[in-house]
């Protein structure tokens, strides 16, 4: 029965949707009083390295434990490739899961573990046994196959633990904070690895993640979440320098918030200089808004501000080996961070209570919603 | 060592996980330091094991007595060994505590699961605490209720056999086989059998393949437990048997009631040393398959 839910797949659709969440809310507790999916909408593409980004309660691995079919949402649908999947159980979907604890057998060896969702799916003993010295090389651990999963490293087990989900061949990966447990080196060395296997699969990844700069290294899109909801959808790069309000900057990377006057397309801010070029976000009216700057989207020079340039003072100055950072006031009174990339002779010429004239990238001022 | 160098100036590599790392007691404070302890230590394995060293030892003794040593000899061994009475009650001591130890091995591992792999539910505590009622309740009091019903169940039908003893220990025995089972599946990660059923297992393959396998050590150590408390038992054996049903503890209180000699050591020693094969065993399956 669980192999008619592959067989069944309908031949590839044109649509470039893989996973299509549609309008799903999850509820919890005993009065249905805690809202871990808040009507979350998203499209999931074929082939993607795909995102879910947010803090810790934010309701991504609710979002993954529906996709795989641990939890039946309260409401709304999820269609694969076209299909509604949302009453079937978790092992009749197509759909694999690495686990943050790996969970792996302990009772079976390294390659039984492997072997046993192709078991369930009834293949062939012979093909079974091919598939599984495929993914045994294809994770690099053909030596460890008979070894039992208590004896290998953590590492070690991340492979193992890949290898069992890809080895039945699903049309979509969910990886629930694979990386989490592994140390910096070995995560840096995993987060390449499961970009090799992605591309090399062309399969779908949907990657949960609390960790922004792994979402940003690994991801073609990223989805940020919050309080069970998507708050803004996009690439590594529309999410970092665009971001859609001021939870997503925050989130992701170091941001300065400064109070502006929007008009059309064009940005004053309070602390004056220029006018600066910015999308608003749909359903910002012209008028004062809020802005984001990165620190490392400005620059600043010392002396008084003259033309275009923002006047501030320097606070502090902090050195942190390749690059500056200058925490300065501006006349508004509002902080401002500036991060300078340090070159080999003396890093910077400010001292503090110096007078500082700040430049602000073109395109760098963004538009906030709130 | 490395794991003593300073955090991030040293980032380890992989390492495999250390199995046996060992707890370091905490520095400066032992409890044997304390004044008294070897004492007190001393004092408590001679409360525990004294009396049975005695009773292991008078039943080598060659003479009828349990207080006079007369040399050493196997003949209370061999009579036991050559006492059919003695042989009838091991064989029905055996038969019932392994059909019972069975039967509640398989009741208390269905319970474990009910109360272990199910969403919760209003009560459940109460279901543990029904499950391990007869630990509570005076065996004596389970005794007597067992006797006044299965005496009328025996009135009605006419029909006496071993099964209302089976029927009996079975009862008893279903709390202490529980224990064990369920503190297996409450330390098992149920990850592993979400990841099972995402591995396209059917509920029934998960728990075929994955709970069964898992949680098998605890099944073995609640048999074993489940057994030797029915071999062990007097007083529900004594309100419950028909005439003639003899098990080795019941035969060893009528003994004592006539004429005592070294044979109940003997039988005694032999239970003792059976017991002791068990728990080692117990141990060591336990052991290997974690």
């Amino acid at each position: 029965m669980s192999e008619t839910a592959l067989k069944t797949r309908p031949a590839a659709t044109e649509s470039e949707t893989a996973v299509d969440v549609i309008g799903i809310s999850k509820l919890f507790g005993s009065a249905q009083e805690i809202r871990a999916l808040d009507d979350v909408s998203v499209a999931i593409r074929k082939n993607e390295f795909f995102t879910l980004l947010g803090p810790s309660g934010c309701g991504k691995t609710t979002l993954l434990r529906v996709i795989a079919g641990f939890e039946p949402p309260t409401m709304g649908a999820l269609h694969l490739g076209g299909r509604d999947i949302s009453r079937l159980a978790p092992n009749q979907r197509p759909i694999n899961t690495v686990f943050q604890n790996y969970a792996l057998f302990p009772h079976m060896s390294v390659a039984n573990n492997i072997a046993f969702g192709l078991e369930m799916l009834g293949k062939p003993k012979n093909d079974i046994r091919d598939k599984v010295t495929e993914m045994l090389q294809l994770v690099r651990m053909e030596e460890l196959r008979s070894r039992r999963t208590s004896e290998i490293s953590g590492g070690q087990q991340q492979r193992v633990a890949l290898a069992r989900a890809l080895a039945p061949q699903p049309e979509v990966l969910l990886l629930d904070e694979p990386l989490s447990a592994l140390d910096l080196k070995l995560r840096k060395e995993m987060q390449i690895e499961l970009k090799r296997l992605q591309s090399e699969t062309g399969l779908t990844f949907i990657f949960v993640t609390h960790d922004q700069e792994e979402a940003l290294t690994m991801s073609d899109r990223i989805a940020v979440m919050n309080a069970g909801k998507i708050l803004q959808v996009g690439s590594p790069r529309e999410i970092y320098a665009h971001p859609s309000e001021r939870f997503v900057a925050n989130f992701i990377g170091e941001s300065n918030f400064l109070n502006a006057h929007l008009s059309g397309n064009r940005v004053t801010l309070e602390a004056g200089g220029g006018t600066y070029q910015a999308v608003a976000p749909e359903g910002v009216a012209d008028g004062k808004v809020s802005v984001l700057v990165r620190p490392e989207h400005a620059s600043a020079r010392p002396g008084e501000a003259a033309g275009e340039e923002l006047a501030a003072t320097v606070e502090t100055v902090v050195y942190s080996g390749d690059a500056t950072t200058l925490h300065l006031r501006l006349k508004t009174e509002e902080p401002l961070k500036i991060k300078m990339p340090n070159g080999p002779e003396q890093s910077t010429a400010f001292g503090e209570g110096d007078s500082a004239a700040v430049t602000i990238a073109p395109g760098a001022v963004t538009v906030l919603k709130d | 060592m490395s794991e003593t160098t300073l955090s991030g100036s040293k980032i380890e590599t992989e390492t495999v996980v250390p199995a046996a790392s060992g707890k370091k007691a905490p520095k400066g404070y032992s409890v044997s330091t304390l004044p008294g302890f070897s004492v007190v230590a001393i004092f408590t394995f001679f409360a525990l094991y004294a009396p049975i060293m005695i009773l292991v030892l008078y039943s080598f003794n060659a003479g009828t007595s349990l207080a006079i040593w007369e040399g050493f000899s196997l003949r209370w061994y061999v009579q036991a060994a050559g006492n059919e009475r003695v042989i009838d009650a091991a064989i029905r001591s055996l038969i019932l505590a392994g059909a019972s130890a069975t039967i509640a091995s398989i009741c208390a591992t269905m319970a474990a699961l009910a109360t272990t792999r199910t969403r919760r539910f209003k009560g459940r505590t109460m279901i543990y605490a029904l499950i391990n009622q007869p630990l509570m309740v005076p065996e004596i009091v389970t005794a007597v209720a067992l006797l006044i019903v299965f005496a009328w169940i025996k009135v009605m039908t006419g029909y006496t056999s071993l099964l209302y003893l089976i029927a009996a220990h079975t009862a008893f025995c279903i709390p202490f086989a529980y224990l064990p089972i369920r503190a297996r599946l409450e330390t098992m990660d149920d990850t592993l059998e979400v990841a099972a059923r995402d591995l396209y297992a059917s509920p029934m393959q998960v728990f075929r393949r994955v709970t069964l396998p898992l949680m098998w050590p605890g099944i073995i150590a609640g048999f074993m437990l489940a057994f030797v408390i029915s071999l062990d038992d007097v007083v529900i054996t004594e309100f419950v048997k028909s005439a003639g049903q003899e098990t080795i503890p019941t035969y060893m209180l009528g003994q004592l009631r006539r004429v005592v000699t070294p044979e109940v050591n003997a039988i005694s020693t032999i239970i003792l040393v059976s017991g002791a094969i068990l728990v080692s065993l117990f141990f060591w399956v336990s052991r290997e398959r974690r």
